[in-house]
């Protein structure tokens, strides 16, 4: 084999969390109840268009969770006896960027820039052909050469590079529009044209349109970066020359770990002792009680702050834990997610505590108790099931928040591993950026961009499941 | 009044506790004192007799809670958990790693941190407040609907791209206020204003949303129809019977956060170089000073808890129906 596959722990994490959303989007499309939550969903365009965006994100995230340790090059007298693999973990999407992520200049250049963006001396031979040396902005090694010389054809190779792009994007897009209204047409059983004009006039019960033009706006926007990222840095490149679009696209699993796997220690903690507390009250209540209210009554960053600092003495001192980096970085991120899940599930469990103080108090839960079905039963049957839109509206607002807290808390030194790339450790390495003369701004607006538009999508499709389980106002939609 | 004060006064007393253990817990429990000087004092300078002069400076080097080798009283005050977390229930916060008393440091940082939090609170409470009547005002309206839309994006941006757009955007290339530091006396606000206008900015965002929310879950009451009916202005029932109702659950919000501005803010005071609590916290984690984190811990929980007896208190003042009870 070329390669041996690494299963980081965080990736176990991730593609569990994949099966089993996948799970719970099959059980719970049985349920009538839930159908109907699914379909006002889908009817929202703002959630479907937000829906489609976190798509995209989701799927590089998911292709960088694949990883592996390439197989090196074997010296010529060894044989094929023994494989020997890189201590470097690499990843799928590493695999498919392989051109940026290789591709480093010296330092600093501007995005889609041919030159680099500080003065160098370099050496030139003036008109007799004597050697020399002038201040000058140097050419960069890869973004730009497939010019040549010809550095003044760069405007008209973008502008036609990105009129192809372009054209492919509304190609693609028509094919899939086609695609999608043939489908529908199937299902409705009407013809291809009354379909278009039910999608666009948002007279179907699915958003058809808000998919579709996320979607054109997706294509047109990404395909000319992905076409000219090949040959250009389309972002510029940061202090040490690396690519800024490689590290932005990078930075999108970390910030989905962070947003996805602090829920899953959110979740179990604020479910188990919040129906604990509400539903057998007296001491386990009181108990419990204390225990949330201790922990909130510390101020999150402080807590975060404190126990990352252990963590890391922890970390620092067994050395001997570890056998790539990769996995180091790995553990810490995973390490920082239990932290914010640790002192972020309080609020959740609160909630669910006084949801399950109400239910247990109904008439059907009463009737079950009288009957003689044991506490467990009642629970698991009768109680969880009501609480999971509450349970699915703070998994899905946590997320941008956890995105955004990881950006602070990697600025303070308290985030990821600084190995790894994150929205928070760009930051802080281009913290220092803009006060330089002149001021580098690439770095800080890509990562700031994106994760803008990662939090923003996040926030609208909250804002959708909000409105679709919360049972006060889906009776109002 | 005031013996309901006293006793959530004495509830707060095992949380405190508890917050204190946590904290022991955390800062010598998972990790020995032994691998906190490891790491202080880095890997060249490591010796077992710099590791016992470190332990020892710094009163680290007793047993954990139960001193066997002590007598009398001794047995339990002579322990890392008496000498380190029980002397705190006494505003004793003993020594930061560079030796200054921690005490002193936060009495003299408290005036920097305040100067900013203060007028960021009260201005931005007003700012948020008034633009939410505004969507309210408006609302199922053109205008109402991008100001949510404003909304969110705001609440979607970082704060931290606040803090450098703002920063880079006014004191660089405006150059209208300096870039960073701090002065006492009446030069201050050139340093104080651009932090605290970074900061309502930033807190636009979901606090106008989430107020917003109140004021129409208010509006649809049965009370607004009445006032309605006789014949008041829109204006008069917004400002006079909504808004002063709606004041109940965002003071309960907002009140709890109030004794917190004592903190600071860490990201805004780091970046504008204020000498404040916040910027003494962030020095702290980024140097890993142990005590002055646990002394920020300590003192962030006691503010807290201020907060939401103040928050208790509040509701009898804006609620005439609330009793102590």
């Amino acid at each position: 084999m070329d390669f041996m596959p690494v299963l980081l722990w965080s990736d176990v994490l991730i593609w569990l969390l994949v099966l089993a959303s996948v799970a719970f989007g099959a059980l719970s499309s049985r349920n009538p109840l839930w159908r109907g939550a699914w379909r006002r969903i889908g009817r929202s365009r703002a959630g479907m268009a937000s829906a489609t965006v976190l798509l995209v994100f989701v799927a590089v995230g998911l292709l960088d969770s694949l990883h592996y340790r390439p197989r090196l090059a074997e010296e010529p007298g060894q044989g094929a006896a023994a494989a020997v693999y890189g201590v470097e973990v690499l990843s799928v999407l590493d695999a498919l960027l392989t051109p940026l992520r290789t591709r480093t200049e010296k330092t600093y250049s501007a995005p889609l820039a041919t030159r680099a963006y500080a003065k160098e001396a370099v050496d030139v031979r003036d008109a007799d052909g004597q050697p020399r040396q002038i201040r000058d902005h140097p050419r960069l090694k890869y973004g730009g050469a497939h010019l040549g010389a010809d550095e003044g054809g760069r405007d008209a190779d973008i502008g036609e590079r990105v009129l192809r792009a372009c054209g492919l994007a509304l190609a693609l897009w028509s094919a899939v529009a086609a695609a999608f209204t043939v489908a529908m047409a199937r299902a409705r059983g009407c013809s291809p044209a009354q379909a278009w004009r039910r999608i666009w006039c948002n007279e179907s019960d699915f958003a058809g349109n808000a998919v579709l033009g996320a979607l054109a706006g997706l294509l047109l926007l990404n395909l000319p970066l992905a076409l000219l990222a090949g040959d250009y840095h389309v972002f510029g490149t940061d202090k040490v020359g690396q690519d800024v679009f490689y590290q932005v696209l990078k930075s999108v699993r970390t910030a989905l770990v962070i947003g996805l796997v602090t829920t899953l220690v959110t979740l179990p903690l604020s479910i188990v002792l919040g129906v604990l507390a509400g539903y057998f009250r007296g001491w386990v209540d009181d108990l419990i009680q204390y225990l949330y209210t201790t922990l909130s009554s510390i101020p999150g960053v402080l807590l975060i702050a404190a126990a990352v600092l252990m963590m890391q003495v922890l970390i620092d001192t067994h050395p001997q834990w570890f056998t790539t980096a990769a996995e180091r970085a790995d553990l810490r991120l995973l390490a920082l997610c239990f932290i914010l899940g640790l002192t972020s599930w309080t609020s959740l469990c609160r909630l669910l505590r006084g949801e399950t103080m109400k239910l247990r108090e109904l008439e059907y839960i009463q009737a079950a108790q009288s009957f003689g079905v044991a506490d467990l039963r009642i629970i698991a049957r009768h109680i969880l099931p009501n609480l999971m839109h509450i349970v699915i509206i703070a998994l899905v607002m946590d997320f941008s928040s956890m995105v955004l807290t990881e950006a602070v808390l990697s600025y303070i030194d308290i985030g990821v591993d600084p190995t790894m790339i994150s929205f928070g450790t760009m930051i802080n390495n281009a913290r220092m950026e803009l006060a330089r003369e002149p001021a580098v701004w690439w770095s800080l607006l890509a990562a700031f961009a994106f994760m803008f538009t990662l939090v923003l999508a996040a926030n609208l499709l909250a804002d959708a499941v909000r409105d679709a389980f919360d049972p006060r106002l889906a009776g109002a939609a | 009044m005031l013996a309901y004060i006293v006793r959530r006064l004495f509830y707060a007393l095992p949380i405190l506790l508890g917050v204190n253990l946590l904290t022991f817990a955390l800062f010598f429990v998972v990790n020995t004192p032994d691998d906190m000087a490891r790491m202080q004092l880095g890997v060249k300078r490591v010796t077992p007799e710099a590791i016992a002069k470190w332990k020892a400076d710094r009163g680290y080097d007793k047993p954990l809670f139960v001193n066997a080798a002590a007598s009398g009283s001794g047995v339990l005050t002579e322990t890392i958990f008496f000498g380190k977390s029980a002397r705190m229930f006494a505003g004793d916060f003993g020594r930061a790693e560079d030796g200054r008393d921690i005490a002193r440091e936060i009495a003299s940082r408290m005036g920097p941190s305040l100067a900013i939090a203060l007028p960021n609170f009260a201005i931005g409470l007003l700012v948020t407040v008034s633009f939410a009547l505004l969507l309210t005002f408006f609302r199922a309206t053109y205008l109402d609907f991008w100001g949510v839309v404003l909304c969110v994006a705001m609440m979607s941006i970082s704060t931290l791209f606040y803090i450098i757009g703002g920063q880079y955007l006014v004191s660089k290339v405006w150059r209208l206020v300096p870039i960073s530091g701090y002065g006492g006396g009446v030069e201050a606000w050139k340093f104080v204003i651009l932090p605290v206008a970074i900061g309502v900015v930033a807190g636009i965002g979901s606090s106008a949303r989430w107020y917003r929310t109140i004021f129409i879950e208010e509006i649809g009451k049965d009370y607004v129809r009445t006032a309605r009916a006789k014949g008041l202005a829109e204006a008069a029932v917004l400002f006079r019977h909504v808004l002063r109702n709606a004041m109940i659950p965002i003071l309960t919000g907002v009140v709890v956060v109030i004794p917190l501005l004592f903190m600071g803010s860490l990201l805004s005071e780091s970046f504008f170089g204020i000498p404040g609590l916040g910027s003494y916290t962030i020095d702290a984690i980024k140097a890993q000073d142990f005590a002055v984190v646990r002394a920020m811990v300590f003192i962030g929980s006691v503010l807290y808890i201020a907060g939401l007896i103040l928050t208790d208190i509040s509701y009898t003042f804006v609620d005439p129906r609330i009793r102590f009870h």
